[in-house]
């Protein structure tokens, strides 16, 4: 059976730097191969030890469960321990991750817009210039964009006539007006 | 800095397309000598996938801002890890020559 599909981990700052390499170090081969850090674990140790949030606050920045935190945290802890007591290398990459970044409103314009640079300071609306912005917790991720909102229609295969697809309503059930034969979904006519 | 515009059609008068990966045109405006683009979208008719295909083609033309009605989650995560800021105006009625002459004038 498929183990279950992991939910994205929202990232809010990607990381600095690359990794981190010991110095000091003669090459030994237990420390050749380096530590692979996730960026899901980097965040979490981001999140706690350097923000200072508990693991509950933190579990909903990076919107997974407060267990499911926990484990992320206790792995890169793990993780850093091993790559300090064996001076191995840490190369921060890969994860099950997506950016997220903070929204605006501006009200002079009426527009939303996000700051994909956490580090500048949004002053202006980059659209109309005004300085009437607004922090909003806006997403532009409605629902309906979330389903397949592709153009569907139904066509008659006795005299091609089309029309667009009522959700939840079968095309074969559907009589054409003009012809009153029964009508067919025409993405798999 | 290049920003692109989402738009119905491919003159100054038309409106902003409120879809970002099945817009029709884009608009690339180029903030430096106010050059304008009218580009087709190549993914306008896909039925599935159109999200990340539209972000790929309009990142490959090195654009800083996109301006549209609405954006997807799937073109979202990936605008947001490419750095790329997004302005969503949700007023259908408003014209390509209006949101011009607010970049100029800002």
């Amino acid at each position: 059976m498929a183990p279950r599909i992991k939910r994205l981990r929202k990232i809010i700052q990607p990381p600095v730097v690359k990794g981190f390499k010991p110095y000091g170090v003669t090459n030994t081969e237990q420390n050749e191969k380096s530590i692979i850090l996730l960026y899901e674990e980097y965040e979490a140790i981001r999140l706690c030890d350097y923000k200072m949030y508990n693991h509950l606050q933190a579990s909903e920045i990076i919107n997974v469960s407060r267990p499911t935190f926990t484990r992320i945290y206790a792995s890169a802890r793990q993780k850093i321990a091993k790559a300090f007591a064996e001076g191995r290398e840490i190369k921060i990459n890969g994860g099950n991750v997506y950016y997220d970044s903070p929204w605006y409103h501006c009200n002079t314009c009426s527009c939303y817009f996000n700051n994909p640079n956490i580090d500048d300071v949004i002053r202006n609306c980059p659209l109309c210039g005004s300085r009437d912005i607004v922090s909003d917790n806006f997403s532009p991720v409605s629902q309906e964009t979330l389903v397949d909102d592709y153009d569907d229609y139904c066509i008659c295969p006795n005299c091609g006539y089309e029309k667009k697809h009522e959700y939840g309503e079968p095309c074969n059930k559907v009589v054409c007006p003009q012809c009153n034969s029964f009508m067919r979904r025409k993405k798999f006519f | 800095m290049k920003i692109a515009i989402t738009s119905t059609g491919n003159s100054l008068e038309s409106n902003i397309d409120q879809r970002f990966a099945r817009c029709a045109y884009f608009v690339i405006y180029n903030t430096e000598n106010k050059a304008i683009e009218f580009i087709p979208n190549p993914n306008k008719n896909k039925q599935t996938g159109a999200g990340p295909a539209t972000v790929q083609f309009i990142a490959s033309y090195n654009v800083n801002k996109i301006i549209s009605g609405e954006i997807g989650a799937n073109s979202k995560a990936i605008l947001d890890s490419l750095k790329i800021q997004m302005i969503l105006i949700k007023e259908p009625e408003r014209k390509i020559k209006e949101i011009i002459d607010m970049l100029e004038n800002s």
